[in-house]
């Protein structure tokens, strides 16, 4: 079963991955927690985010485009990743949330991924 | 919080178990008997605040309680049901309110829910909500599983005990020996998921090694004719003893072999080891008392200064002949290592089954701190980016990233 785990980050944490002093540990944590989903044989994909300041968010209300900067949601903690997950069930993806970095910190969300909608006959 | 308010809750805290335990053995329902006690809680927060606290706050809520009970039978439909419930009611009504459950209550219930026909990954949660009174979200918090998932397992669970007709009363003493020990593992597992919470900074997880604690000793009160029960106690009172060493001034992660062992509690220590030789006098060894006796091996070093590893090793070739967990394994490589060397401990591990290692965390930071004494600095890299991988404590994952970072 696929989940998809949302790595939520607080603006500290974000900043770390620049921060002289910080970049090492954070980057590090986030390798070996990407190996250790590899080397279990559970990780199918994910991407990190560059950060919301480079977000732009398009709504087209009425046919009318409109593209505004910044994320969508002004939250304390941001997406700033996700890892695509197959685990037998729900425990065992919460389990490998608990382990991700974000969690400590910001937040690891955990949802199931859709099933492939039925091809229609 | 109003001074009513708190009142219900302190009487809730401190009397849930036993008031549970005693409707749930007349009414042989944990399910019914929880949300009576549960309808009493609600009463209790309407009423006290205008009428003024009771003078015994259990009594009434047991009254309460049982109002509900029978009011609940009143209305059902389920003719078999209702003879049985109207004896009840009888009796009920008859029974003095100020007697509460009896010890024995409280342990048949224990009982109840390490039941064989119960499964065995609900039997702990359901010891934490029906004996102390947890809600759901925090046992969930505490098993890592959804908070949603978990309500409904323990509602399936209840239902099960009332269908499956499961029976509230202690085992015959023939039986006990089978008996007990799901028991004593729901207890641990209690420890356990209380104990990974080092610091102390889960609120929601904070205090279940404790109740825990309280729940092995209930045990051993009761039952102090059990070897095992002791062994268990001595075993999470030596853990707890070491519990304000584990971190530094700075939060920082210490491990075991680093830790200053005069943050060791000294009490904790001195009851385990009288629990522990009580435990002795039996002659009947387990894995209980077995693991005690490693954690009290440990313990000496705040006598001697010193840890006899080869008495640990060999403690250990005793635990894996009676309870062979990767845990264990991987713990006896950690002594063999300490007794023999690097080199024997790394074959130990090599011996262990890939599968059952792979996402065990203690394995691979065992593996990497042995591979960088032996100087096999890429591979013990390897080890340390996996456990840094599966580690969930930020303390914990600092730690084993500076040692990694150390490695020459």
């Amino acid at each position: 079963m696929q989940f998809t785990i949302l790595v939520y980050e607080t603006q500290s944490e974000l900043a770390a991955r620049t921060d002289p002093k910080r970049k090492d540990a954070y980057w590090g944590a986030y390798r070996a927690y990407t190996k250790a989903l590899r080397d279990a044989g559970v990780m199918v994909g994910g991407a990190g985010l560059e950060p919301p300041r480079t977000a732009a968010t398009v709504r087209v209300p009425e046919g009318k485009r409109r593209v505004q900067d910044g994320p969508f949601a002004d939250t304390k903690e941001q997406l700033g990743g996700y890892y695509v997950i197959d685990v037998p069930d729900l425990d065992k993806a919460l389990e490998w949330a608990a382990r991700c970095p974000s969690a400590a910190t910001g937040a690891a969300e955990v949802r199931p991924n859709m099933p492939p909608p039925p091809t229609p006959a | 919080m109003s001074e009513a308010a708190a009142a219900a809750e302190l009487a809730a805290r401190a009397s849930y178990g036993r008031l549970v335990a005693h409707l749930a053995a007349r009414w042989r329902d944990v399910a019914r008997a929880e949300d009576a006690l549960g309808d009493a809680l609600v009463a209790a927060l309407e009423t006290w605040p205008r009428a003024g606290v009771p003078d015994k706050p259990e009594a009434w809520l047991l009254t309460a309680a049982r109002r509900r009970l029978v009011d609940g039978a009143r209305h059902a439909h389920v003719a078999v049901a209702a003879e049985a419930d109207l004896a009840l009611m009888l009796r009920e009504q008859t029974d003095d309110v100020g007697q509460t459950a009896s010890s024995d209550e409280r342990l048949a219930l224990l009982f109840v829910c390490a039941h064989p026909d119960i499964d065995e990954a609900a039997r702990t949660p359901l010891m934490l909500q029906t004996v102390l009174g947890l809600d759901a979200a925090r046992i969930a918090s505490a098993f890592l599983v959804a908070p949603a998932t978990m309500g409904q397992r323990l509602v399936r669970v209840k239902a099960k005990i009332r269908e499956a007709g499961i029976r509230f009363e202690v085992p015959e003493h023939r039986e006990m020996a089978a008996r007990l020990p799901p028991v004593l593992d729901a207890i641990y597992a209690a420890y356990g998921s209380g104990w990974e919470d080092v610091a102390g900074a889960d609120p929601r997880r904070r205090g279940l090694a404790e109740e825990a604690i309280w729940l092995g000793r209930l045990v051993t009160r009761l039952l102090p004719d059990e070897p095992e029960a002791l062994g268990l106690l001595a075993l999470m009172l030596h853990c707890e003893a070491r519990r304000p060493a584990r971190r530094d001034d700075g939060g920082a992660y210490v491990p075991l072999s680093e830790q200053d062992v005069a943050r060791w509690s000294r009490s904790l220590i001195d009851e385990a080891e009288s629990v522990l030789a009580t435990a002795a006098r039996f002659a009947a060894p387990g894995r209980f008392q077995l693991e005690a006796a490693i954690q009290s091996a440990h313990a000496q070093r705040a006598r001697t200064g010193a840890t006899d590893w080869e008495a640990i090793a060999l403690l250990y070739k005793g635990l894996l002949r009676c309870a062979p967990t990767v845990g264990a394994r991987v713990a006896a490589a950690a002594a063999r290592a300490e007794a023999r060397g690097a080199e024997a401990g790394l074959r130990t591990l090599d011996g262990m089954p890939p599968d059952a290692v792979r996402t065990y965390q203690p394995y691979w930071a065992l593996r990497a701190q042995l591979l960088t004494t032996l100087g096999r600095a890429n591979h013990a890299r390897d080890a340390f980016d996996r456990a840094i991988g599966l580690t969930e404590e930020a303390a914990v994952r600092e730690f084993l990233m500076t040692r990694s970072a150390d490695i020459r």
